[in-house]
């Protein structure tokens, strides 16, 4: 093999979902021995990218894409993940394919086992042939060795700690016979920072044994520990490819954010009446499954706009599920001068506060049913609105849920062919508008708003945001508004906290510079003591 | 082409076969000539009677239960309210009314508890709920014969002074059809039970009413999107709760209904299987285990049952040979039964 090979090359992938392109001819080259890293914000391309590697069925099911992938210089065509398999493409995943009952030894040649000839297998052929139980210790051993793994193979992988998980299936890639190229999606993203290093380790060793690797992690830390090229992505396109010895964490940071922003669109915010608080939250934690939040503190000040962003994954959906009593939450919550209620959903409405939620369709809408009926079910069953009472039975009052659903699609300009359309068939934006005609149904002090342009098209998105806005101006409402894409973050709102690993790394100004969103969002604190 | 595809799809083409079928059905009944006055005015009597227990599955339904497998528990309530009240010895409309009244706080108390268990089985309440019923049947199986009723009429005469209720216990000289015949009036050789009808309509125009109220509007939402509803500050176990007491009730009243015109209460064994009819009337309805109406189960009710009172004279007739007409009779509603739980998963448009 010709050193100057790369053992893996994408060359102008492109890939679009119904139309929407989201990657735009990405190229990359892999060098045997390489650790290449890939950065980029949620939804810059990544998992698309790998998807196609693999040849997932999501991408071939969604009209395949186009460019072309080699393997040491060889044109090669990836139609199904077994493909990617017999070529060597190996893949460890961000979450654990292990079978719990089985033994370490056996997730690790599962459907590779060695087998040999029994009674059963003579006389019906080869279907019913014996595991090689020796075998298969003295492989996975072998595989464990190369990881520096210390742990009987024997031994259930059920009740093992997550890290040890991590290098199980990392052995398992490694015990495939071919294996030249590794890709390590989020490998850090749950292991503890000396599992994380010892994880690195491994993979510096497999490196230098010829494997090419790809890295992907928003750790940058890591980045520039481990890897020898980064290629940055953003909004599904290739932004540049680095050597790790020519850049820095900063430089990195602020090319994966780097949106040119339009900062001219904001007004000059007035200067934000720090006396009045809003909202404190103190200690505040929320077991909200893959959105943990872990001790965090934060005040809201009457009248702005509060941005949440952070990577997904960190924690800042959970705050505002957590500030409605959806999932279970500790801590000490005032709003205004009242203690909040936590873990009751009514409480919260009770004290004036108002939810979008991220999950538009899963928690949102009642997706069958009429748009004025979603508008107004919280405001009958929390404040008795819409309804009449006739001694004990009460009714709802069709009339005045007719009216207000009239309004609101004029105000909020719903597309609709009408109050009675089921929901289910509006467009993403319109939906996104009858809950938040929902929320201020309910007159809320703060309105929570989270993910609020998510899977809604460009137009819609500036629809949305600038009814946040007008909102905010025009009746002094207090917005907490979480996002995953920072740049509709720093377009509207008065500060941005930045919310990493549970807690707020830093509060930022929208024309802080790329580098230092960048930062706060690998959790690195742009100041001391925040 | 467009405009009939569309009405085809608005109807649900499971209606459209159940409805051919019963037409083929009715075609073979004039041509064996058969009394179709008699069957007609049977379709209705038992239309009206089976309304009541069909309609128990909606507030389960509602509150995002699935259909109500545990209806036994309901019915028992129900026959032990009937029961009660014939031992005190009232009878006749006073009769009708106090069973009613004495199965109705059985009922909420027996709801309350099963609807417990459904809370702590989220997800597999139908399943569960089958078997509850099978099990609450069990166990009145005993109580029938332990429960000091004295009453001779209902009693087995054995021993000194008769111990153990019957297996049937016959409303003859009670209120046997004081609903059928209320208003009943007869019209080109078919009799209409109008009194027994009216009831089940008034029955579902209260569930109707129910729906429109603040708490029927707390379960739908529940049963729609207990999601929704959590983050709309709906407690989803008081509203899943409410569902199934509600239809518990329902299942009580519905089979003291369902008794005055049968004109029987069926102890022991009799009440396992009956929780399945109303399931599938309300399935061939158009109803699925998330969404159910008040039309779905009007319409499924006079199907399911129209179905059974003309399909077995007809079978009878096309195989005549002594044994066979029960087995038939078996064949042809548990095969009914079977199409409409087929039709379970739903058509999502209707």
């Amino acid at each position: 093999m010709n050193e100057n090979t790369p053992v893996l090359s994408m060359q102008n992938i492109e890939k679009a979902y119904y139309g929407n392109k989201v990657l735009k001819g990405v190229s990359l080259e892999v060098m045997p021995g390489e650790i290449h890293a890939i950065c980029g914000e949620n939804g810059a391309g990544k998992s698309t990218l790998m998807n196609i590697l693999f040849g997932m069925p999501v991408i071939h099911n969604t009209g395949g894409f186009s460019g072309t992938i080699s393997m040491d210089g060889e044109q090669v065509s990836i139609k199904h993940p077994s493909d990617a398999m017999k070529l060597g493409i190996g893949m460890v995943h961000q979450e654990f394919m292990l079978i719990p009952g089985f033994s370490i030894a056996e997730n690790i040649k599962l459907n590779r086992e060695p087998r040999k000839n029994g009674l059963l297998s003579t006389i019906f052929g080869k279907k019913l042939q014996k595991l090689d139980e020796d075998k298969m210790k003295s492989d996975s051993r072998a595989a464990l060795d190369k990881l520096g793994l210390d742990v009987d193979e024997d031994i259930p992988v059920a009740g093992l700690p997550v890290g040890y998980m991590q290098f199980i299936e990392i052995a398992r890639e490694i015990d495939k016979e071919n294996v030249k190229v590794l890709v390590f999606d989020e490998p850090t993203a749950v292991l503890t920072e000396s599992e994380a290093a010892s994880l690195l380790a491994a993979m510096k060793k497999l490196a230098a044994e010829g494997v090419g690797i790809l890295f992907i992690s928003h750790r940058l830390d890591e980045v520039i520990d481990a890897a020898d090229k980064v290629t940055i992505m953003r909004d599904g396109t290739w932004i540049t490819t680095l050597n790790k010895k020519d850049t820095t964490m900063e430089h990195i940071a602020e090319l994966m954010v780097g949106r040119k922003i339009d900062l001219s669109q904001k007004e000059e915010s007035a200067k934000i009446d720090t006396s009045k608080v809003a909202l404190s939250i103190r200690n505040m934690k929320v077991a909200m499954p893959g959105e943990v939040v872990r001790g965090l503190d934060l005040d809201v000040y009457k009248g702005e706009i509060l941005g949440l962003g952070g990577l997904a994954g960190q924690g800042k959906i959970g705050v505002a599920n957590g500030l409605m009593g959806i999932y279970p939450t500790e801590g000490e919550i005032m709003v205004g001068d009242k203690k909040l209620t936590l873990n009751n959903p009514k409480a919260s409405i009770e004290a004036k506060l108002s939810f979008v939620s991220e999950d538009r369709r899963g928690v949102g809408l009642i997706p069958d049913t009429s748009i004025e009926m979603n508008m107004v079910i919280p405001a009958i069953v929390n404040q008795n609105r819409f309804l009449k009472k006739f001694g004990f039975m009460s009714q709802y009052d069709a009339d005045a849920i007719r009216k207000n659903a009239e309004n609101y699609i004029k105000e909020l300009d719903i597309r609709c062919t009408g109050p009675t359309q089921p929901v289910r068939r509006l467009s993403g934006g319109n939906q996104q508008k009858v809950c938040i005609a929902r929320a201020l149904l309910l007159q809320p002090d703060v309105l929570l708003i989270s993910e609020p342009t998510r899977g809604i098209d460009v137009g819609a998105k500036s629809l949305v945001l600038d009814t946040v806005v007008k909102l905010n101006k025009e009746y002094g409402l207090t917005v907490i508004m979480t996002s995953s894409e920072l740049a509709e973050l720093r377009l509207i709102c008065d500060r941005i906290a930045i919310v990493t690993g549970g807690k707020i790394t830093d509060i930022l100004k929208p024309d802080d510079s790329d580098a230092k969103f960048g930062m706060a969002m690998s959790g690195i604190s742009g100041k001391d003591g925040e | 082409m467009e405009q009939l595809k569309k009405n085809i799809k608005a109807i649900g083409l499971p209606r459209i076969i159940i409805v051919a079928f019963l037409f083929v059905l009715i075609i073979l009944a004039v041509v064996q000539q058969q009394n179709m006055g008699t069957l007609a005015s049977d379709v209705l009597v038992r239309f009206g009677m089976n309304m009541v227990l069909s309609l128990a599955m909606l507030p389960a339904v509602m509150a995002g239960t699935g259909m109500n497998y545990g209806l036994p528990v309901g019915l028992l309530c129900g026959i032990l309210g009937g029961l009660v009240s014939i031992e005190i010895g009232f009878r006749g409309g006073v009769g009708l009314v106090m069973a009613m009244v004495i199965a109705i706080p059985l009922a909420i108390a027996a709801g309350y508890l099963y609807g417990k268990l459904i809370n702590a089985v989220q997800g597999d309440e139908m399943m569960v709920g089958t078997y509850v019923g099978y099990a609450v049947v069990s166990l009145m199986c005993m109580g029938w014969l332990i429960l000091p009723f004295k009453d001779p009429a209902m009693i087995w005469p054995i021993g000194g002074s008769g111990s153990g209720l019957r297996s049937t216990i016959t409303l003859s000289d009670n209120y046997d059809g004081i609903l059928n015949n209320l208003f009943a009036f007869e019209i080109g050789g078919v009799t209409v039970p109008t009194g027994l009808i009216l009831f089940g309509l008034i029955a579902c125009g209260l569930v109707y009413l129910f729906s429109r109220s603040k708490t029927g509007i707390c379960l739908k939402a529940v049963g729609d999107n207990p999601r929704f509803a959590v983050a709309s500050g709906i407690s989803v176990k008081k509203s899943r709760m409410i569902g199934t007491i509600l239809s518990t009730v329902l299942g009580a009243v519905g089979i003291i209904v369902y008794a005055q015109s049968f004109g029987f209460y069926q102890l022991y064994n009799a009440p396992l299987n009956m929780a399945f009819p109303p399931v599938a009337a309300v399935l061939l309805g158009g109803a699925t285990g998330r969404v159910c109406k008040i039309s779905h189960v009007i319409l499924g009710t006079f199907l399911f049952q129209a179905l059974l009172t003309i399909a077995l004279p007809v079978a009878n007739q096309l195989m005549p040979e002594g044994g066979l007409s029960e087995v038939i009779r078996i064949v042809v509603s548990n095969g009914i039964i079977l199409y409409a739980l087929t039709q379970s998963g739903g058509e999502g448009d209707a």
